[in-house]
């Protein structure tokens, strides 16, 4: 049990921590059409965290009649531990965010084969030629922090995601197209429909085939909410995470509060958005969440820490610890909020003679991110032509740096959308990306 | 045979058309190096298990930590699969295997101290340290020990215990805002002298990473290129292994149309193979998780489709033969069709044949990623080097290919006679990653292939 753990190893080392974790999930999904196959899963499992003389030690297991060895485990560990930067944390107040939806957890298997079934059929209404695949599921979880320094909390969360997605195939072009959202809250028609209306634009936008042409930089590409995820945040957020401060890799090390792109840009890492996946009223190692601005106005903030980084950096951990139960703790986002802008979507694309819209790509993250570069194949995107989207651009690839990219800006959309659940942007049309396309 | 007794009480009067049981045990050490030094030490076990049941070809599943009550679990996954189930089962005629695997073990991780591999990495990132110009150091050790207990309702029990070493070793290098990286990464089945005599290896990955910040990137555009074994190994995984997965083809008529028996991809130099009965491989087993016998499957054969990977499922499905392609990372996640060790099979070209007539290209070594959707597939390459006029000349910004699976293969025109195995990697899909798998090729040539550079 827990409350014995953190005795057994307080009394035994200089500081302790235990976090244990239970949840159980219930996926359904959908393939080639059809209902094929339900699922269940419950998890539970701990993890002791020690310092002794200044030195980190940890182990965890999921199996319960292991956990006493913990204690032994961590103290063969600990003397050839990591050196501890900082203490565990003592109680503090805690903010007050919504994660846990009781009618999520009464959402029956039934509910979720109907809507699964309802996204397929309204799919295949349209297009006929379709293989839909859809994903849903909810799931309800509880993670417990004790430490020897006297903390001692949980949180309840519950959560509910719906992907849907098609494939076609017209000889040997083949389009895939997906959309999903996840949310603590029981959501409906709503979101549902926005789902669909997402994979309807690109099936239609997808009709015909069109050609990229190889460019340096001066075609104006438009990311989508989607496009945006896929393409900007990864290498852009590297630069944030305490990690890569604390060892000198982040490109952003001695520019905080300088201005290092476009002033219409803000970012936001916000644990506190009600609802949202990823949401937290305290990390996961127990420090209060807070809403930080990662970049205001084009100005760089501050970096994500977490105890041990913030400890090496000699500042406070910002709450950005986030723990799987195989690893220590680590800093990293929650919920990234990117503050829209002025213009209309249609309008932004009816703006352009010629550009592109990106919405997926293939590779992204297989290169070196860590200064901000981006490339990948463009796997779901399209070609703007005197204002109009003529077709889907194949055997395309994109590459460029955030930052460079981020203060060619020159426009945001208005209505921010959630991608899938922890991330919420506009669409932001840009310069700076260099595009590499086959010939004929 | 630890688990044969619950297993088989558990299973009694199942009630659907299959099931089966699995149960696994592991224990995993991990050392990680970021910065300038020790980060992380762990040392974590797990225990857990699922219940898979088809019933009119509808399936269930459930997974779980604890063993207790394994029959409410088996009448969960059967309920599930009964709710689902609309049409026949189809999963072939099993057979019963009765078996003990130990595992594959050269030199035990498992018998050095942690404290010997803490000296061993300290020293390989004191090492990427000694080499001026180096901002960072990012190195990972792993070892896992997983055992596997399975069941079925055909009547197989079969245990097998996999034991594998992985590392990653990368440096970076720094000048003002560019940050540039250069590594490498091994795995083994059991060996871990695998990780012992690196030190050239980190040295040079370190003097990689400080001469990237002069090389130049590449323009984008398609190019000839030449790949390394290694890299190689990640094309043929990603352009060609991910289509020959029977789940992506089973229920799927235009695709079935596309990969069609006998279908021509390219000439007839092209040969490839996946299986995990090659032994000794990170990909190799005995039984795959639905207990079908591991084989040596060929793909293509003189440049035309002979062979798909398959499982239980998608075998019966197709009208073909089950290949022991089933697997699971892990005991919360139901098997499907995965790679095991995959194999472009050697030419008779040497590189240097390869090489000839090449005015301006691109040869590239060495892996960091790839990913494939259909037919379309990307890979990044850890290093790259310009040709000219068939030789290999200065270093450039590790590149990303790309391409179109059907005219890649067909310009495919050079292999090389020098086979050899990428081990490092792990396989991504349906969220169950990383899959220890390996590949592997000699050098080969593509023409007009199309790049990215920096």
């Amino acid at each position: 049990m827990s409350e014995s753990l953190i005795q057994a190893a307080s009394s035994r080392f200089d500081q302790a921590e235990v976090y244990r974790i239970e949840s159980e999930s219930h996926p359904v999904s959908f393939e080639s059409n059809k209902l094929k196959e339900i699922m269940r899963r419950d998890t539970s499992g701990v993890a002791l965290r020690v310092i002794d003389d200044g030195r980190i030690g940890f182990s965890s297991t999921t199996d319960a009649s292991r956990e006493e060895e913990l204690v032994d485990r961590v103290g063969s560990l600990a003397p050839f531990g990591s050196e501890a930067a900082f203490s565990f944390p003592a109680p503090a107040e805690y903010p007050t965010v919504d994660i846990y939806d009781p009618a999520v957890t009464r959402i029956s298997q039934q509910e979720m084969i109907d809507v699964g079934q309802s996204l397929v059929e309204k799919l295949l209404d349209e297009w006929p030629d379709l293989l839909c695949d859809a994903r849903l599921g909810w799931s309800s979880g509880r993670g417990r922090i004790l430490n020897s320094a006297g903390i001692d909390v949980e949180y309840d969360q519950t959560g509910y995601y719906c992907y849907v997605g098609a494939q076609l195939i017209r000889g040997t072009d083949m389009l895939n197209v997906w959309s999903g959202y996840g949310s603590s809250h029981h959501f409906g028609d709503d979101e549902l429909d926005r789902l669909l209306q997402n994979v309807r634009r690109s099936l239609r936008w997808s009709d015909n085939l069109a050609k990229a042409s190889a460019n340096s930089g001066d075609l104006p590409v438009i990311f989508t909410p989607r496009g945006v995820g896929a393409t900007l945040i990864a290498p852009l957020l590297s630069g944030f995470s305490g990690k890569n401060v604390a060892n000198g890799s982040s490109p952003l090390i001695d520019r905080w509060g300088e201005k290092v792109m476009d002033e219409r840009i803000s970012v936001y890492d916000d644990p506190l958005i009600d609802g949202a996946s990823g949401s937290r009223p305290f990390d996961d190692e127990g420090v209060a969440s807070q809403r930080m601005a990662l970049i205001d106005n084009g100005i760089a903030g501050g970096p994500l820490l977490d105890l041990q980084t913030a400890g090496q950096l000699g500042k406070k951990s910002t709450g950005a610890a986030g723990r799987g139960l195989a690893s220590t703790p680590s800093p990293g986002t929650s919920v990234i909020d990117i503050a829209g802008g002025d213009s209309d979507f249609e309008t932004m694309i009816s703006g352009i003679k010629e550009g592109l819209i990106v919405e997926e790509l293939l590779g992204a993250g297989q290169g070196n991110e860590l200064g901000g570069d981006f490339r990948a194949n463009v796997s779901l995107g399209y070609k703007i032509e005197n204002g109009e989207v003529v077709g889907r651009v194949k055997d395309t690839m994109i590459s460029g740096n955030v930052y460079e990219v981020l203060d060619k800006v020159e426009s945001l959309s208005s209505s921010p959308e959630w991608v899938f659940g922890s991330l919420r942007t506009p669409a932001i049309q840009c310069l700076g990306v260099e595009v590499a396309a086959k010939s004929e | 045979m630890k688990y044969r007794d619950l297993i088989d009480s558990a299973l009694k009067n199942h009630g659907a058309d299959y099931c089966e049981i699995r149960i696994e045990e592991t224990d995993n050490s991990r050392l990680t190096y970021r910065g300038k030094s020790l980060d992380t030490i762990a040392q974590t076990s797990g225990l857990g298990g699922n219940v898979r049941a088809v019933t009119k070809g509808g399936w269930g599943f459930a997974s779980f930590n604890s063993l207790e009550d394994l029959e409410s679990k088996v009448s969960d996954a059967v309920d599930q699969s009964k709710a689902v189930g609309t049409r026949k089962t189809e999963i072939g005629d099993g057979q019963a295997h009765v078996d003990v695997v130990p595992a594959h073990i050269v030199n035990d991780p498992k018998v050095v101290s942690l404290e010997e591999k803490k000296r061993l990495f300290d020293h390989y990132n004191d090492l990427v340290w000694s080499v001026d110009g180096i901002n960072s150091a990012d190195i990972i050790y792993g070892d896992t020990s997983r055992k596997t207990f399975f069941g079925n309702s055909d009547g197989s029990y079969i245990e097998q215990e996999q034991v594998h070493v992985i590392s990653r070793i990368s440096a970076q290098a720094r000048r003002g805002s560019d940050v540039q990286q250069a590594g490498f990464s091994i795995g083994s089945q059991g060996d871990y002298h695998l990780v012992k005599d690196l030190d050239e290896q980190v040295i040079d990955a370190a003097k990689r990473a400080v001469g990237l910040l002069d090389a130049k990137p590449l323009q984008g555009g398609e190019r000839t290129v030449i790949l390394d074994p290694v890299l190689a190994g990640v094309f043929v995984h990603e352009a060609f292994g991910h289509l020959s997965e029977g789940d992506n083809v089973y229920e799927n008529d235009k695709l079935k149309e596309i990969m069609y028996m006998g279908r021509k991809f390219g000439g007839k130099h092209l040969n490839f193979t996946d299986g995990a009965s090659i032994p000794g491989l990170r990909g190799s087993f005995k039984y795959d998780d639905e207990g079908t016998p591991a084989t040596r499957t060929p793909l293509v054969r003189e440049g035309e489709l002979v062979g798909r990977l398959h499982s239980r499922e998608t075998a019966a499905k197709l009208g073909e033969q089950p290949t022991g392609n089933a697997r699971a990372i892990g005991y919360n996640f139901p098997p499907i069709v995965r790679m095991t060790n995959t194999i472009i099979e050697p030419g008779d070209a040497t590189l240097d044949d390869l090489l000839e007539g090449v005015e301006d290209g691109v040869y590239v070594r060495n892996w960091y990623g790839g990913m494939t959707q259909h037919e379309m597939f990307t890979f990044s390459s850890g290093e790259a080097y310009m040709i000219r006029n068939g030789e290999i000349q200065e270093a450039v910004r590790p590149v990303m290919l790309t391409g179109n699976l059907f005219e890649t293969l067909q310009n495919l025109d050079g292999i090389g006679n020098d086979l050899d195995m990428n081990q490092g990697g792990g396989c991504g899909k349906g969220g169950q990653s990383p899959l220890p798998v390996s590949n592997g090729s000699p050098h080969i040539r593509i023409q007009n292939c199309l790049i990215s550079g920096a």
